[in-house]
């Protein structure tokens, strides 16, 4: 429960904390809330040289509408990005999502994009990403770049980032006017991450035949993924209990589960497919 | 002054630590202070062949580097307390540091000590230990097989003991008209007080005082032992328990690291630290139940019990750790029949050694166990002859008390067939069982579970101690210091840790004294302040502790009295003593205060001939039996057919504790028994691999019972008071404990009867409940 030792520095700038990456050479590590990293560094899973701390920069904080996407700066807390008017008034799944990460102490340090960055198989941000299409902006040695979340996440812990790049904003699209949106979590009970997390953004035509439809699923594979088996058998059809319960069965199709004491990769599977259902019928019916 | 016993008053302690002005073991800061880190063995079983410690001697700021070799002739085995008597027991000692082999995972086998913490951190990593591997055993029984790995070459099958109390006699069961047989699995479980442990060791070389400051439950147990093991006389050992975030029953057991520290602080003649992390805690400190428990019932059909007779496979772990052996036996067998009229009765335990962290005492020790074995054959038997549960346990219940189970227990005080109708009543059974039927029409599984519980507390007479092998007595001794001021101080041997007898202790002295709550202090856990005592658990502290206040502090008034008859001239059949205040029977303008008194004694300056000056009481209190708290609980939970998870809807608890003297501290007990107890029965689990390793070591796996996951729960008390102690108190600990673990499996099961299920182990985790349902309706 005591890391080894390391250095600190604080970075006042992107390109600041750019070039602190690269001077250290894959021994500096970027810290952010640290909600995530200095538990494993406690753990001795992980031994940076350095910690860069970025936590600073203050242009990476805040919240802006761009078009029909809002840009969260990626030092945003949770507690800032749930009081924010823009995200309450655009993205109110996001509320709903940060209201279930952890507790009040979390959320006051906790970062959208060390969130992100992070890429923990079992975090709830990631979910949500895949279903309101987020982007993730990255700078760079070679400058900026915007790559879709589907891209970015890879597998468990394992990003696109360039190793001395850094994580400035992620962009989520703000859900058609008319649809609805919902996230539901099926909490561990030891570790209060989700075991099944299940994030659906949908809206239906006035005479109820579905036009738009993302579904997002984290925690219970290696990486989180977008049920795209749900999404494509109802894209068209319109919104019955029956097509639902039927699209659900899809959920977790052609994706390997995780395991862990708690729960087989059988149930999670079996969970994908039940909370699948339930929020699909949130917000289709 | 009015009464304040039985009022809600707010604890006197908590000011102090909700402000951060606690002092735990880590908070002592001592100059030149040094840090001590074990290193952990990572095999469950393997021959130590050696020990590469030169690198790790090499790191700027590490001072020594100990290895058991090192320790062998300087620390002695730490020996369990408790040897229960008639049972072959062959006790296995913990050693220090493990020398030519080690025998579970996390075993410590070198100990550090350097300048900080984080470098006698660092320091761990660069100790090699080369470790030859032996074949593992982790489960119980799996160990009694004949091709088990044996541990100890002197201990054939890992049989440590084998146990056995009361008698029924065969025909019993060959006659009656229904028998039932269930294998019933105590899940292993870890206590996680929000402390881990830690001990600080500092020695004046010049006297050869050695001061520990540690995590325990009972400071002179620890000194009786460790001052053995040190080889050092017990007045030169002082021990003192700091503030303690919570023990459980993990802070009885006596463990070898506190022991290493002060050798080191001996050594190096400086102050050493050692602080227990949380995984290692997951380790280190001991494990508890693990028991897995066969149980007979013979009975009529028309619901009357004849006999129990329970077979337990208790896993002792890799040592015998303090309390290890007196818990799957004594304090378990005695109580196999629970509250209920049972002529015959017969316990028998196996105690086996595995590759496992040793376990020990947790909230309940034993009783958890007998409680949740009885509760359960009560509704499987109930189920068997087609009987509403609680139809069986009025049939059932002791009538009348004082009552003597079958195995020679006797039952203190209470009504409990009132105490179940009070807590049907408040539940609203019938009611509620109408809903039940209506719930299932429309596929909602809705279960209803039921505990009528009865525990042994208060621990207890010491010629019992003696008769069992307790390597102590039991008795208790409480002070009070009257100052010359007359403000008051308590002292206690019990060494509280959370329960709140700082103010409890008060309330009883003030309603003795007639003095504010304000003027009276609280002192325990400290040997040097505090002659002896044997500590806290067993919910002894207020039916034995409390006793002897009780008594010391009417010693006091008796005293106080004749000084004040001695000061009015009168005699002392004249003077009345009544909220604070000495007056003279019909002379009510002639009076003396407690504080006048106290002022007079103290000074001497007119005591009457004869009489020793001062104002102190004292009395080492031997109770003349155990007490034994009863009640009545009931819940209802809701299963989602769909996930397998369990709702937790409502929880009413009717406790018979005897005399409560703060109803707000009594219900913060039940409230932390009851998750701990309903903890057990859905979530926490401690698991290994094949290999010993241990899978649930963090909190991201091992799933402590959180505030959000409980309803309001529904507590109210029936007093009736003990005959045993001078308070009339019965103990109240671990009255959640006993009882929340078959109250919670009942109701899943209930929930679950329309598929059939008739039981399942805990913890009934959504996975498990899910495949039940899932298995029965493919069966369909
Ligand atoms: C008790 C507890 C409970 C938790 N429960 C949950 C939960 O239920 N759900 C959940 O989703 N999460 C949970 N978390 C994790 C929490 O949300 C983390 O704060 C979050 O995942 C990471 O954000 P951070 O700002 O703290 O990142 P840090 O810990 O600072 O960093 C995490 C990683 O991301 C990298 N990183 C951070 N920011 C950037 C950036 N801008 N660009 C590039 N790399 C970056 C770091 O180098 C590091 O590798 C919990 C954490 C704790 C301590």
């Amino acid at each position: 429960m005591i890391p080894t030792s390391f250095d600190y520095v604080r970075a006042a700038s992107v390109p600041e904390a750019i070039q602190l990456l690269k001077n250290f050479n894959g021994e500096g590590k970027l810290i952010a809330g640290g909600h995530s990293l200095v538990p494993l560094m406690k753990f001795r899973i992980t031994t940076p040289g350095t910690l860069i701390d970025i936590s600073q920069i203050q242009e990476l904080k805040g919240v802006s509408k761009e078009g029909g996407r809002l840009v969260i700066g990626a030092l945003t807390t949770y507690a800032e990005a749930l009081g924010d008017p823009l995200v309450a008034a655009h993205l109110p799944v996001l509320a709903e999502a940060i209201q279930k990460i952890a507790d009040l102490q979390v959320r006051n340090k906790g970062t959208i994009g060390g969130n992100i960055a992070h890429a923990d198989p079992a975090a709830d941000l990631p979910a949500l990403a895949l279903a309101l299409d987020a982007v993730v902006h990255i700078t760079g040695e070679d400058g900026e770049e915007r790559v879709p979340i589907q891209d970015f996440l890879f597998g468990p812990f394992m990003t696109a980032l360039p190793e001395t790049s850094i994580v400035t904003a992620v962009s989520f699209a703000i859900p058609p006017t008319e649809g609805k949106s919902t996230y539901l979590k099926y909490f561990h009970p030891a570790s209060g991450y989700a075991v099944v997390g299940v994030a659906a953004v949908a809206r239906k035509t006035a005479d109820g035949v579905i036009n738009h439809i993302r579904v997002g699923i984290t925690g219970a594979g290696d990486c989180a993924f977008r049920a795209e088996n749900v999404e494509k058998y109802l894209l068209g059809k319109t919104a019955t209990l029956e097509n639902i319960s039927k699209a659900a069965q899809l959920a977790a199709d052609e994706v390997d589960m995780g395991e862990d004491l708690f729960a087989s990769s059988d149930y999670r599977r079996h969970l994908c497919e039940v909370y699948t259902e339930r929020a699909l019928r949130k917000v289709l019916l | 002054m009015t009464q304040v016993i039985g009022k809600p008053i707010k604890r006197k302690e908590d000011p102090k630590l909700i402000t951060g002005h606690g002092q735990f073991t880590d908070d002592i800061k001592l100059p030149g202070m040094l840090f001590a880190t074990m290193k952990r063995s990572r095999y469950a079983h393997a021959k130590i062949k050696r020990i590469h410690t030169a690198e790790a001697l090499k790191l700027p700021g590490v001072m020594a580097v100990y290895t058991g070799k090192d320790v062998q002739d300087k620390i002695k085995p730490i020996r369990s307390i408790w040897l229960v008597p008639g049972c072959n027991l062959i006790p296995k000692d913990r050693i220090p540091l493990a020398v030519d082999k080690v025998n579970y995972a996390g075993e410590a086998v070198a100990m550090v000590v350097a300048e900080s913490r984080y470098i006698a951190y660092d320091a761990l990593e660069l100790i090699d230990v080369e470790y030859e591997e032996l074949p593992v055993v982790v489960d119980q029984e799996a160990a009694l097989a004949e091709a088990a790995p044996v541990i100890y070459d002197d201990v054939p099958k890992n049989i440590a003991f084998t146990w056995k109390a009361g008698d029924v006699p065969e025909e019993v069961f060959i006659n009656a008209e229904v028998v039932v047989k269930q294998r019933l699995v105590e899940q292993r479980v870890i206590a996680n007080p929000m402390e881990t442990r830690g001990a600080v060791a500092s020695y004046n070389p010049g006297s050869g005082d050695l001061t520990i400051w540690c995590t325990t439950q009972n400071p002179h147990i620890h000194r009786i032992t460790y001052a053995d093991a040190l080889g050092i006389p017990e007045t030169k050992l002082r021990i003192i328990a700091p503030d303690m975030g919570g023990g459980f029953g993990a802070k009885i057991a006596v463990y070898t690291e506190e022991a290493l520290v002060g050798l080191a602080a001996m050594q190096l003649k400086q102050p050493v630290k050692w602080v227990e992390g949380r995984q290692e805690h997951f380790l280190a400190t001991s494990h508890a139940r693990d028991q897995v428990i066969t149980t007979e019932l013979a009975g009529t059909k028309d619901g009357k019990i004849l006999a129990i007779r329970a077979k337990n496979i208790a896993n002792l772990g890799a040592y015998l750790s303090t309390m290890g052996a007196g818990v799957p036996t004594i304090d378990f067998g005695l109580m196999v029949t629970g509250a209920y009229d049972i002529p015959y009765a017969q316990a028998e335990t196996i105690g086996v050694y595995t590759n496992t962290t040793p376990t020990d005492a947790y909230r309940g020790a034993g009783k958890p166990e007998a409680s949740f074995q009885i509760e359960r054959m009560i509704n499987i038997f109930a189920d068997k002859i087609g009987m509403d549960p609680v139809e069986v346990r009025k049939k059932n219940l002791v009538a009348k008390v004082p009552y003597t189970n079958a195995m020679g227990c006797n039952y203190d005080s209470g009504d409990y067939h009132g105490t179940l109708a009070k807590a049907l009543e408040a539940i609203d059974y019938v009611g509620l069982k109408k809903e039940q039927e209506e719930a299932r029409k429309n596929g909602r599984l809705l279960g209803i579970g039921i505990s009528t519980y009865v525990e042994l507390c208060g621990l207890g007479p010491s010629k019992v101690a003696g008769a069992i092998g307790f390597g102590g007595g039991l008795w208790e001794n409480s002070s009070i210091r009257v100052h010359p001021s007359g403000k008051v101080t308590i002292f206690t041997g019990a060494s509280p840790h959370g329960q709140g007898e700082g103010t409890t202790f008060a309330q009883v002295v003030a309603d003795k004294f007639g003095i504010p709550l304000e003027d009276i202090e609280f002192v325990s856990g400290d040997t040097l302040i505090i002659s002896m005592g044997w500590g806290t658990y067993g919910s002894r502290t207020t039916p034995v502790a409390g006793g002897a206040l009780s008594i010391a502090a009417d010693r006091i008034v008796e005293k106080a009295k004749i000084i004040a008859a001695h000061e009015l001239g009168v005699p002392l059949e004249d003077v009345e003593f009544a909220k604070g205040i000495f007056s003279i029977k019909e002379q009510p303008d002639q009076q003396r205060t407690f504080k006048e008194i106290a002022w007079s004694a103290n000074n001497a300056w007119n005591l009457p001939d004869g009489m020793e000056p001062a104002l102190e009481g004292q009395s080492f209190f031997d109770p003349p039996d155990f007490v034994y708290p009863f009640g009545a609980h009931i819940c209802v939970v809701e299963v989602d057919p769909d996930t397998g998870m369990v709702e937790l809807k409502r929880y009413v608890c009717v406790d018979d504790v005897g005399r409560i003297i703060n109803p707000m501290i009594a219900e913060g007990q039940v409230h932390g028994g009851l998750a701990q107890g309903i903890g057990q029965a859905l979530w926490e689990q401690s698991v290994y691999s094949d290999k010993g390793q241990l899978l649930s070591g963090t909190f991201m796996d091992y799933a402590m019972p959180k505030a959000r996951f409980f309803p309001m729960i529904e507590s109210s008390f029936i007093e009736s008071p003990s005959p045993v102690n001078p308070l009339g108190a019965k103990g109240i600990g671990e009255t959640g404990t006993t009882a929340a673990p078959s109250v919670i499996v009942n109701a899943v099961i209930d929930a679950l009867a329309p598929y059939g299920v008739k039981d399942l182990p805990m913890p009934l985790t959504p996975e498990k409940v899910w495949k039940a349902i899932h298995e029965r309706s493919d069966g369909q």
